[in-house]
C-alpha cells in the first residue's frame, strides 16, 4: 500500500489521534489530504 | 464523508484512522468498507468500499518521516493498545478481501 | 510575591434523576422517530430513583464516596443496588417530579404547563425543600387542567408532552413561536432544564455556605446550551436569568462559551475578575445537557444494562478574594492551548501540563491528583468509546516519561496514584475536570491533598467553524 499520490480521508478522535495530526503524517508520506475530521463521542 | 468520496473519486482514496481503541477501530473500519446500517452516525448506510488503515500500522508508519511521526503520534503510541488496534484494522481488511475474491 | 491567588470558597454538584426526559435526549429522539421499537425499548430500559441514587458514580459525584476508593470497587457498578440517600455532602439527587417543579418556578413565559394536581403535589414538595420558600414558587400557584394540556398536544401545534417514568402525563412544553426554530419546544425544554439545574446548584452552594444571594455581583454561566431566537441564536446570558431565580439582586451575568472547556475558562476569567478587584466575588455556574440523556443507550441495552444516562447535572463554584485560609486557584498556573500548537496530542499536553509545571518549578508528581475528563467509563465503554479519564491519565504519564521524570514501567502506578476512575455523568461541560472540585477543596482543607491540577478540553471542531480543539488548565492548592 503506497500513500504517495493517494488521497486521504483522515478520521481522528479528540483524545486519541486528532485529524490534524493524521493529516500531517499523511502529507509527509506524499499523500493529498482531502478531508480531516476529528470525532468526539462524549 | 460520502460527499468527499464522491467528489474526490474513490480510485485513489484511502482512509486513515486515529481511533484510540480496538472497538472503535473496528466500528469505523467496517463502516468505511462494508457500511453499517445499525450505526446511525454520519456514515450510516454508506458502503464506500474504501481501504482503511489505522495511522499506527506499519504499512503507514514506514512511509512517514520518523520525526514527524514521533511529534504527531509518538505519545499516543505509548498509551494506546497498539497491537489490538492494528489487529482490528487488519482483520476488517482481510474480511473484505476474502468476501470479494 | 503576587501569584494571582484567588480563594475558591466552595463548590457544589447537583443531579436530577429524570427518566421521563430520556426520550428527549438527542439520540433517543432520533431513534424514536426512525424506529418502531425504539420507544418501547427505551422505556423498558429506564431505572428507578432508588437505583440511580444508589449508583456508585452518582454517589461519588455528590460527595458520598471518595472517587479514589472506586479503584477498589469491582465493576460492574450498575447492578450494585442497595441503600441510597438523596443528600450527600456536595449535593443532592433530586427526583424528576420536583425537577419539573423547579423548571416551572423559573418559567417566565408560561412555556411549561403542569397538570393541576401534579402542580400542587410538587409545589408542596418544594416547600419542604430547605432552599425553596413560598416567595420563590409563585409560578406554581396554580396548575392547568389536564383537558387543556391534552388540547395542547394536537400534533400540528408542535408541543411536547411531559411524562414521569411511570408514563403519567404531567404537563406540556409549548413552543414560543410557530416558525422560529430557536423557540421550538425542544430547544425551550433544553434551555429550561439547563436553567433549572444551574439554579439548583446555585441555591445549594449559597445555602450550604450561608452566603447571601444579594452579595453576589457577577455570575458566569459556562454551559453549552444556546439561548436566543432566530436573529441571535446564541444570544445567551442565561447567567443573569439563573441569578434572578436565586435572588441575586445585585448581580449581572455573562455566558462563557467554549464547548466542554467552558467551566475552566469561566473559572480562569472569574478568578481574574476577583483578583483585579473589579468584583469581590464571582459565582460560576453550569447547567445540564439534556441532549446527552440516553446518548449511548443502545450500547447499554445491548449489554443488558439499564439506561444509565438518566441524570441531569449542574455545578456551582464561588470565587472570592484570598484571605489566607482554605484553597486557592493560582492564576499564574493557567495553561492554555494556543492556536499555533496544532492538533498533536504531545504538543497540547505540553502546553497544558508541562509548561505550567515548569514555570512553577513543579514536577509531575508534585500534583497529587489530576482532574481531567472524568466521564464514567461504565457509560462510555459499552458503545466503544473507551475509558476517557484513563486514556487522559495515560497520556499525562506518557508525557512525564517523555519529560524524563518517570520510567515507562512506572506509568501504571502513576495513573493509579495521581488519577481516579471516572465518575461523572456524561453531561458535556459538567464532566470536564470540575466534577472533582468539591472533593479537591475538602481534601485540601483536610490536609490529604496539597495540589490538584484541573485540565479540560473542548471539541471546537464539532461546530464546523474550525478543526481545532481547545484546552485550559489551572492548579488549586492550599492557601498560606
Amino acid at each position: 500500500m503506497d500513500l504517495r499520490g493517494k488521497k486521504v480521508i483522515a478520521l481522528g478522535e479528540r483524545d486519541g489521534i486528532q485529524g490534524e495530526a493524521i493529516g500531517k503524517v499523511a502529507k509527509s508520506a506524499g499523500a493529498e489530504v482531502v478531508l480531516e475530521v476529528t470525532h468526539c463521542f462524549v | 464523508m460520502k460527499r468527499t468520496a464522491e467528489k474526490a473519486g474513490t480510485e485513489d482514496l484511502i482512509v486513515l484512522l486515529g481511533t484510540p481503541n480496538a472497538d472503535s477501530t473496528e466500528l469505523y473500519a467496517i463502516t468505511m468498507t462494508e457500511g453499517d446500517p445499525a450505526w446511525a452516525g454520519a456514515l450510516a448506510g454508506v458502503a464506500l468500499g474504501l481501504p482503511v488503515y489505522h495511522v499506527t500500522e506499519n504499512e503507514v508508519k514506514s512511509q512517514v518521516d520518523p520525526d514527524i511521526y514521533d511529534e504527531e503520534i509518538g505519545i499516543a503510541e505509548m498509551v494506546l493498545e497498539i497491537d489490538e488496534i492494528r489487529e482490528s484494522a487488519k482483520s476488517v481488511r482481510d474480511r473484505v478481501a476474502a468476501a470479494t475474491t | 510575591m503576587s501569584s494571582g491567588r484567588v480563594k475558591v470558597s466552595g463548590a457544589r454538584n447537583f443531579l436530577a434523576h429524570t427518566p421521563g426526559l430520556v426520550r428527549y435526549g438527542s439520540k433517543p429522539t432520533r431513534e424514536i422517530q426512525s424506529s418502531d421499537t425504539a420507544e418501547a425499548e427505551i422505556l423498558a430500559g429506564l431505572r428507578g430513583y432508588g437505583q440511580a441514587a444508589a449508583y456508585l458514580p452518582n454517589v461519588a459525584y455528590l460527595g458520598g464516596f471518595p472517587p479514589d476508593n472506586m479503584w477498589d470497587v469491582e465493576r460492574p457498578w450498575y447492578n450494585k443496588n442497595g441503600e441510597y440517600s438523596r443528600r450527600h455532602p456536595y449535593g443532592e439527587i433530586m427526583p424528576e417530579d420536583e425537577f419539573y417543579g423547579v423548571m416551572r418556578a423559573g418559567d417566565d413565559f408560561d412555556l411549561l404547563w403542569l397538570e393541576e394536581s401534579f402542580n400542587d403535589e410538587v409545589r408542596q414538595k418544594l416547600l419542604d425543600h430547605p432552599y425553596w420558600s413560598e416567595g420563590d414558587l409563585e409560578r406554581l400557584d396554580k396548575g392547568t387542567p389536564l383537558s387543556q394540556i391534552e388540547e395542547q398536544l394536537a400534533p400540528e401545534l408542535g408541543n411536547l408532552p411531559m411524562y414521569l417514568q411511570s408514563g403519567r402525563l404531567i404537563g406540556v412544553i409549548n413552543r414560543a413561536h410557530d416558525l422560529d426554530a430557536s423557540l421550538f419546544s425542544d430547544v425551550l425544554l433544553e434551555n429550561l432544564a439547563t436553567k433549572a439545574a444551574a439554579v439548583m446548584a446555585t441555591k445549594t452552594l449559597l445555602g450550604d455556605l450561608g452566603v447571601e444571594a444579594d452579595s453576589i455581583p457577577y455570575i458566569i454561566n459556562c454551559g453549552e446550551e444556546a439561548v436566543g431566537d432566530r436573529y441571535q441564536r446564541g444570544g445567551g446570558n442565561l447567567a443573569k436569568a439563573v441569578g434572578e431565580v436565586c435572588g441575586c439582586t445585585a448581580a449581572t451575568g455573562v455566558d462563557i462559551k467554549a464547548f466542554c472547556c467552558g467551566p475552566n475558562h469561566a473559572i480562569a476569567v472569574g478568578a481574574s475578575l476577583v483578583y483585579s478587584g473589579l468584583f469581590e466575588r464571582v459565582l460560576v455556574v453550569g447547567g445540564c445537557s439534556l441532549a446527552k440523556l440516553g446518548m449511548k443507550y443502545q450500547g447499554h441495552l445491548n449489554n443488558d444494562m439499564p439506561i444509565i444516562e438518566d441524570v441531569l447535572a449542574g455545578a456551582a463554584i464561588l470565587l472570592e478574594k484570598q484571605d489566607g485560609e482554605g484553597a486557592i486557584v493560582r492564576l499564574d498556573s493557567v495553561g492554555t492551548h494556543p492556536i499555533g500548537a496544532g492538533g498533536a496530542q504531545a504538543k497540547i499536553l505540553e502546553e497544558l501540563v508541562s509548561k505550567p509545571l515548569k514555570k512553577l518549578g513543579l514536577t509531575f508528581s508534585d500534583i497529587d491528583k489530576y482532574a481531567t475528563e472524568m466521564h464514567n467509563p461504565e457509560v462510555t465503554e459499552p458503545s466503544g468509546s473507551g475509558n476517557v479519564p484513563q486514556l487522559n491519565y495515560n497520556l499525562i504519564a506518557a508525557l512525564a516519561v517523555r519529560s524524563g521524570q518517570l520510567e515507562r514501567s512506572e506509568m501504571q502506578a502513576f495513573t493509579r496514584k495521581h488519577g481516579m476512575p471516572g465518575f461523572s455523568p456524561t453531561q458535556g461541560h459538567i464532566a470536564s475536570a470540575i466534577p472533582f472540585l468539591p472533593h479537591a477543596l475538602e481534601g485540601i482543607s483536610g490536609g490529604e491533598l496539597t495540589r490538584v491540577m484541573f485540565l479540560a478540553k473542548g471539541s471546537l471542531f464539532l461546530g464546523r467553524m474550525t478543526q481545532m480543539s481547545d484546552g485550559l488548565s489551572f492548579i488549586i492548592e492550599g492557601d498560606g
